[in-house]
């Protein structure tokens, strides 16, 4: 039986979050109902010209330079001609076979090292519109009733990013789009959220023999919305095409809608004919020519990469621990904590388990650090407390380190008596071996105090009395 | 008409003769207000444009203080329908003015009326407008030139003192040419082509078009300069100077052989070309000959890739869906399809189809690819010739003004209209058409080129020729 290895290239859309948008200055961004964003360039009325946006092309620039991308001495905008509803100038205005940026790579740790995932080509080009198509069964054009279009969305700023065919496991196009993504909302330029569409992402995905160099037929995946549904598209595509071969069969190339509710993927009716999209140099905009002080200046403003965080962290961490950090957008606030004194391993499991959706910026380290030095010595329940306002303004970790658990003896020793007494049964099978059950007492007491017990006294009361 | 008599007014304003300097000379001292200029025009209008049809259609009620003008139909001007002589827009009315239009307004020009074109500025002859054609002031039998017949129309025929045309290959230079009057295509980049219904993006300028080169020069300092809403524009490098000289001296003229002696020009043509050479030569200029031979052999074969390509892109937007015609159809492509054929005439049609041809896959480099490499050869060829001259000079036109339907029917005949216009217009060098003399009857146009930016020179001398020609700018018939 054949050993197969997954092949899998990705291409992502990422819309800026430019005020104004790629080549009009209509607001960026939705608003203000149907079409009420657009002008006569965005509407291409007659005799209207496109102006390039300034942020749009450095924050491209910024992105390539993240990536590890050259950036060429010259990029140029080409028209790529279709007619659709949402292209209203009958094409689309794209960087073509002169990008921004090209031959970048992200590095993606993995337990077995760093895998390299190269960056062919990051270009900028202009979003479509939004049609609605009414009445038909799938949404889709065909068959619809009569199709809306608003032109808010045509024109916002999208850059295409497009890797190599360097991935080879749905686990690792779920771990690059996260290092992306976090690259991406670090750097400032986008929200980068699928579920709003301001990321989107396609793959292409073949299969071949494992160890073999060779190249087969791929089939895209679109239209899935979260990094898991991509992971699973991803997965349910490589098993399609595996089945394919082992059955003596070809795979064909096509382009499938993956369904994430029923894990089912959906040919898309095939095109009578190849694309012809007739590129050629846009003749209204001239060649984009970034100075090399515009360059230096932008990487000089790249912050430290999250993927080099992710190898720093792993040092003191383990893998799984630093990519939950940095992808969280938290290491940042993990690293404040342990320099204001906090234990590293306990700072870090308590903001990669408890913290995750809070703003790190938001949180003040040194009061994070107390709260960890802190953990096993306050109630639970304070501790809970604490931690859900720790991104508050004026949160102080004082006053919820001042409700000391009750460590006293005195007071837990006839809990416990009481706890024991009530739980026979689990007494004999603990004597009898079952040292597990430990955690059971423990948790018995901890309730009877209303979670005011420290833990950590409990466990030893409760082990020394049952050793009698 | 103001408290002036009809009578004293048409001895102020004979609009066949008053240039828009002079009649900025009325209107500062106060001899004529701007509405009765304006009204000037509109009876001159009324009485001669049922014949010729320049205007597509004239606007009564001047806006502005100043000397009206008139527009080219592919200029869009706010609220006033712009049709770029096509049924596709008929009845679109532009929400925002060119920048042209706007710069017009701006110091204080009423426009006048739209003027007729070609079809999308497509044609030589003004006969593919859908809204018929023009007639040439001289022999109203004969074509005015195209595309911008009705701007060089309405200038000869004194219903307008002054117009704006656009060129892509020719479209003001040579109607220029056949109706007697001085047009100019300025540099690529330096007026804003903000605003106008693209023909072919890359070469597409508008420029003036006017009664003697004074005027020209004046309607160019108004609209040329950077524009930020388009990319392509750039800041004028001097000041345009009004033109006041009369000799020529140190000027260095070159007579390019391929231009001057190009298969189908006709001897009368050059005979009235040679003696306005002749009269530079005495005005002072020294007089060589050079050479264009991949320019002028080229040229027409890369234009007619170049344009049709650029078009075929530009038309897309026709679609129906936002403005325009819309003819429905059950499905999106259907639609799209019987607007488009309802819409377009034959002359789009054919250079949409060109220029899908020329871009599609497997043939991009063979032809559009092949077609700009060429022209940057050209552009060398040219850059070349400026390091001897200061100015080339060649007919405008090949021929005289010929008949109505006497080229529709072959639409090569006709591209060969634009055969001495289109090399340097691929080159992106401006190029002054004046008018220096009669053949059978009807003017012959002076081509002058300059390099880029020369504008200045070429104003020079094309007034210094003027002033030596002497040429009555008025048609025969309608002295």
């Amino acid at each position: 039986m054949t050993a197969w290895e997954p092949v899998v290239g990705l291409e992502i859309h990422v819309q800026l979050k430019t005020r104004t948008k790629m080549f009009c200055r209509c607001a960026n961004g939705f608003g203000g109902g149907e079409n009420a964003q657009t002008c006569p360039v965005c509407l291409a009325l007659p005799g209207a010209l496109p102006v390039p946006n300034r942020i749009a092309l450095e924050w491209t620039l910024k992105l390539g330079l993240a990536l590890g991308c050259e950036i060429p001495k010259r990029a140029v905008f080409a028209r790529k001609n279709y007619f659709y509803p949402d292209s209203p100038k009958g094409y689309q205005i794209s960087q073509y076979d002169l990008p921004s940026c090209i031959n970048g790579k992200m590095l993606v740790p993995s337990a077995d090292g760093d895998h390299e995932v190269g960056i062919v080509r990051a270009h900028l080009e202009e979003d479509a519109a939004k049609t609605v198509h009414v009445g038909g069964r799938t949404g889709r054009i065909g068959g619809a009733e009569h199709s809306l279009v608003d032109f808010n969305r045509v024109g916002t700023p999208l850059v295409e990013i497009v890797t190599g065919p360097d991935i080879h496991s749905s686990e690792d196009a779920r771990r690059f789009l996260q290092l992306l993504r976090q690259t991406i909302v670090e750097l400032g330029i986008s929200d980068a959220e699928m579920e709003k569409g301001t990321l989107r992402v396609d793959a292409n995905v073949s299969v071949r023999p494992a160890g073999s160099t060779e190249l087969r037929t791929r089939c895209e995946l679109k239209n899935m919305n979260s990094f898991r549904f991509v992971a699973q598209g991803i997965d349910a595509e490589v098993a399609r095409q595996i089945a394919v071969y082992e059955a003596g069969g070809a795979v064909v190339q096509e382009t499938y809608d993956f369904d994430a509710s029923s894990g089912t993927l959906t040919a898309r009716r095939s095109k009578e004919e190849a694309d012809d999209y007739r590129y050629f140099p846009e003749p209204d905009l001239v060649p984009v020519e970034p100075p090399d002080e515009l360059v230096e200046r932008l990487r000089g403003e790249l912050p430290e990469l999250p993927s080099v965080r992710i190898r720093r962290l792993e040092r003191e961490l383990d893998l799984e621990r630093a990519l939950v950090l940095v992808t969280g957008g938290l290491d940042r606030l993990y690293e404040a904590t342990v320099a204001a004194g906090a234990e590293p391993r306990a700072a870090a499991n308590l903001i990669a388990n408890r913290l995750a959706g809070t703003n790190g910026d938001a949180v003040d380290p040194s009061e994070l650090a107390q709260l960890v030095e802190a953990r096993d010595r306050i109630p639970r329940s304070v501790l809970d407390e604490a931690l859900a306002r720790v991104g508050d303004a004026d949160f102080a970790a004082a006053p919820y380190l001042a409700q000391e658990a009750v460590s006293d003896t005195d007071e837990l020793e006839p809990v416990i008596a009481r706890v024991v007494a009530d739980n026979p049964g689990q007494v004999a099978a603990y004597r009898g071996g079952k040292e597990g059950l430990l955690g059971f007492f423990v948790g018995q007491v901890l309730k009877e105090t209303g979670g005011k017990a420290n833990a950590r006294i409990v466990s030893e009361l409760v082990r020394e009395r049952l050793r009698a | 008409m103001g408290g002036m008599g009809v009578a004293a007014m048409s001895r102020l304003v004979d609009t066949l003769r008053l240039t828009a300097e002079e009649a900025s000379g009325l209107l500062e001292r106060k001899d004529v207000t701007a509405a009765e200029l304006h009204r000037a025009y509109l009876d001159a209008a009324a009485e001669r444009d049922p014949e010729l049809h320049c205007y597509l259609r004239l606007v009564e009620e001047p806006v502005g203080d100043g000397v009206p003008i008139a527009l080219k139909d592919v200029i869009s001007t706010q609220g006033i329908e712009t049709t770029a002589g096509s049924k596709l827009l008929a009845g679109y009315a532009p929400q925002f003015d060119s920048t042209v239009a706007a710069r017009c307004k701006a110091a204080g020009l009423p426009i006048i009326g739209k003027t007729n074109t070609d079809e999308f500025a497509m044609g030589s002859s003004t006969e593919n407008s859908a809204y018929g054609p023009t007639r040439n002031p001289w022999d109203p039998e004969r074509v005015p030139g195209g595309s911008g017949g009705g701007s060089a129309a309405a200038v000869s025929a004194g219903l307008a003192p002054w117009a704006l045309g656009s060129d892509t290959g020719g479209s003001i230079k040579q109607p220029s040419a056949l109706c007697g009057n001085v047009g100019l295509r300025p540099t690529y980049g330096t007026v804003s082509r903000y605003g106008i219904v693209a023909f072919a993006s890359s070469l597409d300028q508008v420029g003036p078009v006017a009664r003697n080169v004074r005027d020209c020069a004046l309607l160019y300092s108004l609209i040329a300069g950077r524009d930020e809403r388009d990319s392509t524009t750039v800041e004028l490098p001097e000041p345009v100077r009004l033109p006041e000289g009369e000799d020529l001296t140190g000027l260095r003229i070159g007579v390019p052989k391929e231009l001057n002696e190009a298969d189908g020009i006709e001897p009368g043509v050059t005979d009235a070309v040679r003696r306005a050479i002749e009269l530079a030569r005495s005005l002072g200029a020294e007089v060589g000959e050079c050479e264009l031979p991949r320019s002028v052999e080229y040229g027409m074969p890369c234009y007619y890739l170049i344009a049709p390509a650029e078009a075929s892109s530009n038309l897309a937007r026709y679609d129906g869906v936002r403005y325009g015609l819309r003819v429905d159809g059950e499905r999106y492509q259907e639609m799209v399809e019987r607007t488009r054929d309802a819409g377009f005439g034959d002359e789009p049609k054919r250079r949409i189809m060109l220029g899908t041809y020329a871009l599609s896959a497997g043939y991009f480099d063979a032809f559009y690819g092949q077609a700009q490499k060429v022209r940057t050869v050209i552009a060398r060829e040219h850059a070349a010739a400026f390091e001897r001259f200061d100015v080339l000079v060649s007919p405008t036109s090949p021929t005289v003004a010929f008949k109505l339907g006497e080229k529709a029917a072959n639409p090569l005949a006709m591209y060969l209209s634009d055969l001495l216009t289109i090399p340097s217009c691929m080159a992106g060098l401006p190029g002054l058409n004046i008018p220096c003399g009669l053949s059978e009857g009807l003017p012959v146009g002076l081509q002058l080129i300059g390099p880029q930016f020369s504008e200045n020179t070429l104003f020079r001398t094309g007034h210094a020729l003027e002033q030596a020609i002497g040429f009555d700018p008025v048609p025969e018939r309608l002295r």
